[in-house]
């Protein structure tokens, strides 16, 4: 089987999935908008399947992307909840502004 | 028949009269206490035969807890004494008028049921599962039906409730502890162990501070007259009249026989902290303005000789402890019922606002007056055995403890005849005061002669008592 | 029959109170009286039938009805004993008792609760009886203290009068300070010889078993503060005088003929026990002494005739004491029963006089009383002289007796007991001049209404005034019969009786002359001089300090109660407070936390996601680098 490991290096996969992470990770952090909190965090769950895929290639080894397909499985019906749970907030304080959610605050 | 029976009593009387509605709750209250009553002396009867009436069932199988319910001459006596004052406190109550009398009631039973199991278990973590449990019904009791402000309320029975429940976290320490030594709870068990000394005094500390704090031993009693004074009086008497008893008994039940060794090592540091709560009590008691308050500071003194007679270890210490604390449950639910009496006419526990009360009242100031000299110990009174004897125990440990514990027949004297005369004693009060009815005096009249008698002829509860207490000596002493 | 007659001694005064405070308002006031009366008689009778029955057989009469208190090392019975020594006691206490229950019927005829004065008055005697004939040391402390609840009760009896409920609680705290040092006392003896009965004690006690001298002293010591406290000597006597708030037959039969006795009826009691201790005795002897001339002193300048008498029954007992504390307690017993007549026959009188003069009791407003109520004046001469130690009246064969001991042991002890005798003789009669000599002092209006009391009144002091007279046969010299009949009681120590020398005749005529100075001395003053005390502003000098007894009330109130009052002021206001907030301080610990810690909360879902990301990345930092 023509690996496609031998001619773009299993490290540059990581080099990719890092970026991507830090993208998802700055994303969630700098963005206020809940939405682009959202993809950021799909983009970070994103980031570590393309990892779990390049090495299940790299160790010849199913199992990986077998994970793959559950995790898109439960991101998919994370971001049915998600964006549900978006949907009642904006409702009840007519923003989707992260910054304004302080209920928290002790 | 077995000692569960009493238990099922109180918790089926708590919910039937739940149920049964405000107006009927008091009878059935009574009823039921009657009933548990009346069960009880048939079990003492059937104890004295020597027959079983313990009962054994697990409860748990990891960890193992075994619902193991046992009595033996001292558990015995201290059940009798609930369930001889249950109906009295009910009986007590019946010239008060309570909202939602139901719960009010039903709690009360509980709490019985509560008291009564932590008589009888024998298995550490039921032990205290019972304990514990006596402390939820007493909150609400106290913070519902209270008197003074609810701010003011809630604050004192707060602080009664974490203070003792944050003791009592050590006991439950102590108990984890001796499990993981021996892979049981049940007492029988636990007295086995052979705990290094170490491990001794940090169980008997624990203890120590599950009961101090319950008792209470000085500096730890701080709640106390708070509490008293706000409690509902059926209140204050179950938490004076039998709660307390539940640490002393708890003393000579587990902390002695658990931790004999720090028990000897620490008997004079006790002993002298129990004394000093003798003399402390009896002197705060003496400026107090609050009829309620005085009262809850001279038990404070008297529970001090008895924790005193508790840690003597000996056997007339131990039984005249025991003896002290049959008395003072009686003593101390008769002089609350007597502030009482005189609160449903004149609506004060002030002493100021008394006095005069005597002229009005021959009879009232009469037995009033019998209450107050048993609470001295007057000899002829239970009281005197159980302080006499308690106080020779001492005398046999040191001569100093005795003439120090011996200065509560001084200063009790001066408290409770000055109280007296404040509060009855002097010109006719200017409000009418009427004498007691018939329930009153049929209330007094059970406690008095409950004393006068036992006083005389103390020997079937001595009898009762003195073969268990001989069985925990030796096992202290092994 | 014996049984259920003991049983009959014991219970009949009971049985009276009970009926008395049950039915008593039913009864009416004369039937309630009358069996008041009728039951202390019942006693008295069955007394009688054991005294003759014991001076027959010369056994004691022991019973045990059942165990009472159950100890690890003994028990305690339920049981009487009926020697000579209780039976003594048993006759005057039950036949004086009689007379002045028989003088209450009158006296507190007005009185709305007559009924409760009789319950009262058949309680206490119940007491008196349990203490005498208790079989053991804490069934005397039964009735050791029951005495001190009547003695409380009867005090306060006019409870409306807050003064009066002051000197009831007064008795009853200084009662029990003794009581304290007696309940010392008998743990010392029980846990050396594991009994408290009065007969073992006595075998152990004699046979030397475990003499631990120090213990013993300790003991003995206990007992006599147990004593000084009933018996009102120093430093707990100042509850007597004060006691005599209470009505004038309770201030007869308590607080001077029978209750004020009991310590040297324990004392006596113990007596193998005391001769044990010779150090104990000298310190009993000088406080004895001591009492009697401090209480003389004060006696000599009081003008409510009641504290003359009650002073000069703290003098009199400080005499029985200083007699017991020589050994001599046949002599102190013999005192008992003299000074028993002719002091409830005094204070009877005085009774009657302040009946009539309706309960004025200064003497500067007394006087001239003699022909208008001689019977009284008559039954307290004869009394006076005989408190006064004037022969052929019975105090002086008593009193002479101490003297005399007193002589032979310590002479310094003998001339103060010779100076408080010449101080009594003197106040008695400085009491008698002013009461019944000379003019009336008081209103035009109560002079006419003044009256000799009825017969229910005299009899008593008649019957009382012969005893005191013939008092002295019970122990003559050269017969001695009180000597012998005590004998089985006291054969610790062979009992001392004097043989009549020139020394003991120099001493009776030392006593006498001393007896008749004071009473010169009392007439130069108060009938020649025509001297009546002045109002209490005007009397200043060492005569203040006097009328002021030395200032010892105020001695203790500054020293013992000031003290502990403000300790629990102190307890009370700041010791409580600060010992609730160290228990709060918990709580409000936990508080600052809370409030610190909820800062970090901003609420700010990217702070906290930053704090998340920083958290696993120094996690994983940690994880990889170390």
């Amino acid at each position: 089987m023509n690996n496609i490991l031998n001619e773009i290096g299993i490290e540059n996969y990581i080099y990719l999935a890092v970026i991507l992470f830090s993208i998802g990770v700055f994303g969630v952090l700098y963005r206020r908008n809940a939405i682009i909190v959202f993809m950021s965090i799909e983009i970070m769950l994103n980031a570590v399947n393309l990892l779990f895929v390049a090495f299940s290639t790299y160790h010849q080894d199913a199992e990986g992307q077998v994970f793959v397909f559950f995790s898109m499985a439960v991101a998919a019906a994370e971001v049915a909840v998600g964006l549900a749970i978006l949907v009642s907030v904006f409702r009840n304080i007519g923003s989707i502004d992260i910054g304004k959610l302080k209920n928290l605050k002790g | 028949m077995n000692v569960t029976t009493i238990l099922l009593i109180f918790l089926l009387g708590a919910v039937l009269t739940y149920v049964s509605g405000n107006k009927l709750a008091s009878k059935i209250a009574l009823g039921f206490s009657i009933m548990a009553a009346l069960a009880s002396f048939y079990l003492l009867q059937l104890y004295l035969a020597n027959q079983n009436i313990s009962f054994n069932g697990v409860w748990l199988q990891s960890p193992k807890v075994f619902l193991s319910l046992q009595a033996d001459g001292i558990s015995l006596a201290m059940v009798l004494l609930t369930t001889c004052l249950m109906p009295v406190i009910v009986l007590s109550s019946f010239g008060n008028i309570y909202n939602n009398a139901k719960s009010f009631y039903s709690l009360v039973l509980f709490m019985a049921f509560a008291m009564t199991g932590t008589f009888l278990a024998t298995d550490g973590l039921v032990y205290y599962v019972f304990w514990e449990l006596a402390l939820i019904p007493i909150y609400f009791i106290a913070l519902i039906w209270g008197n003074g402000s609810i701010e003011s309320r809630k604050k004192a029975i707060l602080k009664f409730f974490i203070y003792t429940l944050a003791g009592s976290l050590f006991m439950l320490i102590a108990f984890a502890y001796l499990y993981t030594k021996t892979g049981s709870f049940l007492w029988n068990d636990l007295v086995k162990l052979n705990l290094t000394s170490t491990e001794q005094t940090w169980i008997f500390l624990a203890f120590f501070l599950a009961y101090a704090i319950k008792i209470p031993i000085i500096p730890f009693h701080t709640w106390q007259a708070k509490v008293y004074q706000k409690a509902p009086t059926v209140g204050t008497m179950l938490l004076s009249g039998i709660m307390l008893k539940m640490g002393l008994y708890s003393v000579i039940r587990w902390q002695l026989p658990l931790a004999p060794l720090a028990a000897k090592t620490y008997m004079p540091y006790v002993l002298a902290l129990s004394i000093a709560g003798v003399i402390y009590g009896s002197i705060v008691a003496l400026k107090q303005k609050d009829l309620k308050k005085l009262l809850a500071y001279s038990s404070l003194a008297h529970v001090g000789l008895i924790a005193a007679g508790c840690y003597t270890l000996t056997q007339d210490g131990l039984s005249g402890a025991i003896a002290q604390m049959i008395a003072h449950g009686f003593v101390i639910v008769g002089l609350f019922f007597a502030a009482e009496v005189i609160y449903r006419r004149y609506d004060s526990y002030k002493i100021k606002d008394l006095g005069g009360i005597r002229s009005q009242t021959p009879k009232f100031s009469s037995l009033f007056l019998l209450l107050v000299l048993a609470s001295v110990a007057l000899p002829g009174t239970y009281n005197f055995v159980g302080e006499f004897t308690v106080l020779f125990s001492l005398y046999q440990i040191n001569i100093w403890y005795a003439v120090f514990g011996g200065t509560t027949i001084i200063l009790g004297a001066y408290y409770m005849l000055k109280m007296f005369q404040n509060v009855m004693l002097g010109e006719t009060n200017t409000k009418a005061f009427a004498d007691v009815n018939w329930t009153e005096t049929f209330v007094f009249v059970v406690i008095i002669a409950f004393l006068l008698l036992y006083g005389l002829y103390p020997k079937p509860i001595t009898d009762l008592v003195t073969p268990s207490v001989k069985e925990i000596l030796t096992i202290i002493n092994r | 029959m014996e049984n259920s007659l003991v049983l009959v001694l014991l219970l009949s005064p009971f049985i009276g109170f009970l009926i008395n405070v049950f039915f008593g308002k039913q009864l009416g006031k004369t039937v309630s009286g009358a069996l008041g009366t009728l039951a202390v008689v019942v006693s008295f009778l069955a007394s009688i039938y054991f005294f003759v029955e014991i001076n027959q057989t010369g056994k004691p009469i022991s019973i045990k009805f059942f165990d009472w208190i159950s100890l690890h090392n003994f028990k305690l019975d339920m049981g009487v004993l009926l020697d000579q020594l209780s039976l003594l006691w048993l006759l005057f206490v039950t036949g004086i008792g009689s007379l002045i229950h028989l003088y209450s019927i009158s006296y507190m005829h007005d009185d709305e609760h007559l009924n409760k004065f009789f319950a009262y008055l058949n309680l206490f005697v119940f007491f008196m009886i349990t203490l005498v004939v208790g079989s053991n040391l804490v069934i005397m402390f039964i009735g050791w203290e029951g005495v001190g609840l009547c003695s409380y009760l009867l005090i306060g009896f006019w409870y409306k009068n807050q003064e009066y409920n002051d000197a009831a609680k007064k008795a009853f705290i200084m009662n029990r300070i003794g009581d304290l040092g007696f309940l010392i006392g008998i743990f010392i003896l029980g846990s050396l010889f594991s009994t408290l009965d009065f007969s073992t004690l006595k075998t152990l006690i004699t046979s030397g078993t475990n003499a631990n001298v120090t213990l013993l002293s300790l003991a003995a010591l206990s007992l006599f503060i147990g004593a000084t406290g009933k018996s009102a000597q120093i430093p707990l006597y100042t509850w007597l005088p004060d006691a005599m708030a209470g009505p004038t037959p309770v201030s007869a039969l308590i607080h001077a003929a029978t209750m004020v006795t009991a310590g040297i009826f324990m004392i006596t009691r113990m007596n193998f026990l005391f001769d044990l201790v010779p150090n104990i005795q000298f310190i009993i002897a000088v406080v004895g002494a001591v009492t009697a001339l401090v209480a003389a002193s004060i006696g000599l300048v009081q003008n409510d005739i009641k504290k003359v008498l009650a002073y000069s029954t703290v003098s009199q007992l400080g005499l029985m004491f200083m007699a017991l504390g020589f050994g001599a307690y046949n002599v102190a017993v013999f005192h008992v029963i003299t000074h028993a007549f002719f002091k409830a026959c005094l204070f009877l009188g005085s009774g009657s006089v302040i009946h009539a003069l309706h309960h004025e009791q200064d003497m500067r407003k007394m006087g001239g009383l003699r022909k208008i109520m001689p019977i009284t004046f008559i039954t307290m001469m004869i009394s006076t002289l005989a408190i006064s130690g004037i022969p052929p009246f019975s105090g002086f064969f008593s009193k002479d007796e101490i003297l005399m001991t007193a002589f032979h042991n310590n002479t310094i002890l003998w001339v103060v007991a010779s100076v408080a005798s010449i101080m009594t003789a003197f106040y008695m009669f400085r009491l008698m001049y002013l009461t019944f000599y000379k003019e009336y002092r008081g209103t035009e209006e109560q002079k006419h209404h003044l009256h000799e009391s009825p017969a229910l009144l005299t009899f008593p002091l008649i019957v009382l005034a012969i005893l005191a007279t013939v008092g002295g046969l019970l122990n003559l010299p050269g017969n001695n019969w009180l000597n012998h009949y005590l004998a089985p009681i006291l054969s610790a120590t062979e009992h001392k009786e004097h043989t009549l020398g020139t020394t003991e005749y120099m001493l009776m005529a030392i006593a006498v002359a001393g007896g008749l100075v004071g009473i010169f001395m009392a007439y130069s003053k108060y009938i020649k001089q025509n001297f009546v005390p002045k109002p209490d502003a005007e009397i200043n000098g060492f005569a203040k300090t006097l009328y002021n007894k030395y200032y010892v009330d105020e001695f203790y109130m500054s020293l013992i109660v000031k003290p502990i009052k403000s300790l629990s002021n102190f307890f009370r206001e700041t010791l409580e407070p600060a010992l609730g907030s160290l228990v709060y301080g918990f709580g409000t610990m936990a508080n600052k936390m809370s409030v610190t810690g909820k800062k970090i909360h901003t609420g700010s879902i990217g702070w906290y996601l930053t704090m998340f990301t920083l958290g696993v990345c120094l996690i994983l930092c940690y994880l990889f680098l170390f």
